[in-house]
Formats: C-alpha cells, sequence, structure tokens
C-alpha cells in the first residue's frame, strides 16, 4: 500500500462519496419518477461509509458492535418488511426515535469517558444530547399514541409549566456539564434521566391529529441530534447528513404545519387535535340516506366522477375495492380522479402512499390546488371516509376550530355522496355540514363492504 | 477539522437540505419523511466510533445500545422508505411492466 493510502485517507473518501450519495439520493426522492431510485442512492451511501468505519483506528469491543448491528438490524427488518402501509406513520416515528437514542447514547459514552476536549466539544456533545434524548422518548409516546398503545391525552393545569421546569433543569444540568463546573456521574445521569422525562411529558397532552406534525418535528430534532454528534467525533458524514436532514425536516415540518392551517407552537402547546372537542356552531337539515344500488346507477352513468378518500377508508383497508370500483367506472368511460387534501391519512401524502400500494397510477391523483376548481363541474364527488377535509364550515364558521383550513370543495359537486361508517363526528368532534346539504346522500357502511356493494350495483347495470 | 471549517460545513449542509426539499409534491411527503429518517441513520457510524473507543462496562453497554438503536434506525428506514417508493408508478409504466400481482 503507498504511503498515500493510509486509512484514514480512504475512510475521509469515503464519507464524502457518502454525504454526496445521501443528497443525491434526497434530491431523487422530491419527484416521484426518480423517487425509487433515490433510496437505492442513499442505501448505496450508507453501505459505504457502515464498512469503511470498520477500518477507523485504534477501534475496539468489535465483539459487542457486530451483535449489536445485527439484532438492531435484524429487528428492524423483520418489523419493516411486516408493517401494514396504514401503520406507516407510527414506524417511522419508532425508527427515528431509535436514531435520536442512537445520537444520545454517543453523548453519553463520550461524556462519560470524558471524551470530549474543550467547551465548544463538551456543549455540542450536550447539545447532541439533550434533543437525541427528548427525540427518541418523545417519539417512543408518539409511536404509543398511534399504535393505540397509549389511548388518552393526560392533560393537567401546570403542564406547560412543569414542561419549562424539565427544561429548565436539563439545560441547567447541561451547562454545569459543558462549562466543566460537575461532570459527576450523578449529574450526567440526571441530565440524561431529565431529557428523557421532558420529551414524554412534551408529547403526552399532543392529540393524535396532530401527531404527523410532531413525528415530522422530531425527525428533524434527530437530524441535528445527529449532526452535532458529527462535530464531538468529527466525524463529516454524520455533520452534513444530520444537518441536512436537520434543515430538510425543519421545512417539511412547517409545510405540513401549513397545509393544516396550524402554526407549530399552536401544535405543541395547545390542546386541539385530539377528540372529543364540543361541536359549534348549529346544522341545519337532515342527514339523507341512500341505498349502494341507487349510487351505483348514479356513478355509471356519471361523466365525471371525483373520488376524495380519508382516512375511514385507510382504517377499512377498503384502498384495494374502491380502486376495483374506480377501474369499472374508467373502462366505461367515466372521467376519475381522486382528490387528496394534504392532511388526507395520518400524515401529509400517507393517502398516496396507500393508493399507490393498491395500484392507483398517480397521474389520477391531484392535490387541492389542481382538482378544487374541477369540483363544480364534476356530476358526483364520492368521499369514502373524509370528514374534516370536506367540511365546508372550514370557509365560513369564524368560531371552528377547523376555520382557515383549505378544504376540499366537495360541496360544490352537482352530488356528493358519502361512505362513512356512522353517524359520528370527524376526528376533530366538529359537526360536517357538507353531510347536511340538498345535493349530499349518505351511505353508510364501512368502505370495504360498501366498495363491494358498488361493484355489484354497478356490474348490475351492465 | 477548525471550528469555522465545522461550522461552514454546517450552513452549506443547512442550505443543502433546505434547497432539495423546497419544491417536492405533496404525494411524497411520507416517503420523503421516511427517506430523511433514513438518512440521519448514518448514526449509525458515529454509535460505532462511539462503542468502539468505549472502556468501562456503563460505557460499553451504553455504547452497546446506540449501535443497536442506530442500526434499528438505518436498516428500518430503508425497508420501509424503499416499499413506499416502489409502489410509485405512473400509469404508462404500470401497463408496460404490469406483474403478476
Amino acid at each position: 500500500m503507498p504511503a498515500w493510502m493510509s486509512a484514514d485517507l480512504a475512510i475521509q473518501a469515503s464519507y464524502f462519496v457518502t454525504a454526496v450519495l445521501f443528497i443525491m439520493g434526497l434530491k431523487r426522492m422530491s419527484s416521484p419518477v426518480t423517487a425509487r431510485s433515490g433510496i437505492l442512492w442513499a442505501g448505496a451511501g450508507m453501505a459505504v461509509a457502515t464498512a469503511i468505519t470498520f477500518l477507523y483506528p485504534s477501534m475496539t469491543n468489535y465483539g459487542l458492535i457486530v451483535p449489536a448491528m445485527l439484532i438492531g438490524s435484524v429487528l428492524a427488518w423483520w418489523s419493516g418488511k411486516r408493517v401494514a402501509m396504514t401503520n406507516m406513520p407510527q414506524m417511522i416515528a419508532l425508527y427515528n426515535g431509535m436514531g435520536g437514542g442512537a445520537a444520545a447514547a454517543i453523548a453519553a459514552v463520550e461524556l462519560y469517558r470524558g471524551g470530549t476536549a474543550g467547551y465548544v466539544t463538551t456543549t455540542l456533545a450536550v447539545a447532541g444530547g439533550i434533543i437525541g434524548a427528548v427525540s427518541f422518548s418523545g417519539s417512543a409516546v408518539a409511536f404509543g399514541k398511534l399504535q393505540g398503545l397509549i389511548t388518552r391525552s393526560l392533560r393537567f393545569g401546570g403542564q406547560q409549566l412543569l414542561n419549562l421546569l424539565l427544561l429548565a433543569a436539563a439545560l441547567t444540568l447541561g451547562a454545569l456539564v459543558a462549562a466543566g463546573v460537575n461532570s459527576s456521574f450523578a449529574v450526567l445521569t440526571g441530565f440524561f434521566v431529565v431529557a428523557l422525562v421532558l420529551g414524554i411529558s412534551m408529547t403526552l397532552p399532543i392529540g393524535g391529529a396532530d401527531m404527523p406534525v410532531v413525528i415530522s418535528l422530531y425527525n428533524a430534532l434527530t437530524g441535528l441530534a445527529v449532526g452535532l454528534e458529527g462535530f464531538v467525533l468529527e466525524n463529516a458524514a454524520m455533520i452534513i447528513a444530520g444537518t441536512v436532514v436537520g434543515s430538510a425536516g425543519t421545512l417539511l415540518t412547517q409545510l405540513m404545519a401549513r397545509a393544516m392551517n396550524r402554526s407549530l407552537g399552536n401544535v405543541l402547546f395547545s390542546g386541539f387535535g385530539d377528540t372529543g372537542g364540543p361541536a359549534t356552531g348549529a346544522v341545519t337539515g337532515s342527514l339523507k340516506p341512500i341505498e349502494a344500488s341507487d349510487v351505483g346507477v348514479m356513478l355509471a352513468f356519471a361523466q365525471k366522477v371525483i373520488v376524495v378518500p380519508g382516512y375511514g377508508m385507510a382504517v377499512a383497508q377498503a384502498q384495494h375495492k374502491i380502486w376495483e370500483l374506480c377501474q369499472l367506472l374508467i373502462e366505461r368511460g367515466v372521467q376519475l380522479r381522486f382528490a387528496i387534501h394534504p392532511v388526507a391519512g395520518r400524515m401529509p401524502g400517507h393517502m398516496n402512499v396507500l393508493l399507490a400500494e393498491a395500484g392507483v397510477p398517480y397521474d389520477l391523483i391531484s392535490d387541492l390546488d389542481e382538482i378544487n376548481a374541477e369540483f363544480e363541474t364534476a356530476d358526483v364527488a364520492l368521499i369514502i371516509g373524509a370528514n374534516d377535509v370536506v367540511n365546508p364550515v372550514a370557509r365560513t364558521d369564524k368560531s371552528s376550530p377547523i376555520y382557515g383550513m383549505p378544504i376540499l370543495n366537495a360541496d360544490k359537486a352537482k352530488n356528493v355522496i358519502v361512505i362513512k361508517r356512522g353517524q359520528g363526528a370527524g376526528f376533530s368532534g366538529i359537526e360536517n355540514a357538507l353531510f347536511y346539504l340538498d345535493n349530499t346522500r349518505m351511505l353508510y357502511g364501512d368502505a370495504q363492504k360498501a366498495g363491494a356493494q358498488l361493484i355489484q350495483a354497478i356490474k348490475a347495470v351492465g | 477539522m477548525t471550528g469555522m471549517v465545522a461550522l461552514y460545513i454546517f450552513m452549506l449542509a443547512a442550505f443543502t437540505g433546505y434547497e432539495v426539499i423546497a419544491r417536492v409534491p405533496v404525494i411524497l411527503h411520507t416517503p420523503l419523511m421516511s427517506g430523511s429518517n433514513f438518512v440521519h441513520g448514518i448514526v449509525l457510524v458515529g454509535a460505532m466510533v462511539a462503542l468502539g473507543g468505549a472502556q468501562t462496562p456503563l460505557e460499553k453497554a451504553i455504547g452497546f445500545v446506540g449501535v443497536l438503536l442506530a442500526a434499528g434506525n438505518a436498516v428500518g428506514g430503508y425497508v420501509v422508505t424503499e416499499r413506499m417508493l416502489e409502489m410509485f408508478k405512473a400509469s404508462g409504466t404500470r401497463r408496460a411492466g404490469k406483474g403478476p400481482h
């Protein structure tokens, strides 16, 4: 081996390649045409970086590193392969929390070891430690909530005050360590414990509807924590990848919050987004039920149909049935489009993933801005398990919690068919004025069964 | 790596992340969040280095958990992102390559 080709140079060169692959990969992931190749590029980058790290000078404990990698990889591979597409948001939360925990663990090892030299490095390690720990425990709570393991949103008076006190305590302990005043075992351990508790108590009061924004926020935080620990370890790949994710994640979080017409502060510090809010504003009119056979005829002879899927479709796992129904209509020459609200499902883009799983081509799917003008010319708007995202009170009723949220203008269609399991209010607990309109008919039943009935009805039309 | 150079890297990487995401369509928000979740799985190399330098049993234990969690982040993030993106197809390509399922 020539002298210039040291292990260090090989490592640095590989990390450089990895950083390039990550950025190119993310860039490719931002267009549907190239998205698939994007993850392959990023995956190649990860493989290169991981393999070369075994050559790190003065590494020991291989007997621990390899088994830990194997256990983590196998568990994640197994769970990632079998999770249903509907449960994707909480799996992202789980894997993200693991990354945050790993960043906190790096901080812990370096700080307990006294391996950080100088105030700057120690401060960065402490900062990455607290952010990683909050992301770890917070993501775990988010996972628990979406998975249905934690069903209540714990709220009590003075909760914000408690969170502030916890934050202050974590920062104080962290400052003691960073300033080199006291980095004893007790102070360090207290620091990490308080940070973990802070993540839990911050996330517990946040309602399920806001969880996507919170998961996205923790994703950005984990990125930042990884970047900070990258500075501590002088690891360029971690600095670049972590920072890129930190800023990209922050932007994504803002986009999501904006799509829900909520500010980030609102999500973190107020209680809305949970069920149980009283219905505001009186809704006049009555709910008018309709039979599946009548809907079948209406759909079969329509020129233009816009389908609005919501979480109800996802829960019933009805995306395949609904696509079968839509294919029948397309074969009959019906002009059919899917309209997706930015927050349909549990996360922006989640509904697109579910439809893609069923085999719906993405060029039949339109987002809010593209489709909203078209409702006026549609013969039928078929609402499947969507509620708040088509509620016209968001346009008119200033007292409504969802006032100002951009909605799909399904009420402008000539006929509105709502497939819905029961007569309850939506996720936000708000009565939906759309259901009471003169041109609206309700088809009660779970989306899976209703879809099957409609297929029968349309076939019967011949 | 000097402090100033590190700061420049930080600044440029932050802008890069912002620019790369800035024009992403809503339909890719979830996969992209998942993809960026995978990218910060690079924490694995840091966790390996940290465990590689651990000496006391406590450090080794924390380092072990760190590597385990980081590997979970990287592998899990990859698997779910790949599964989601695999399904995104245009109607043209779908007809051409209609699979047995």
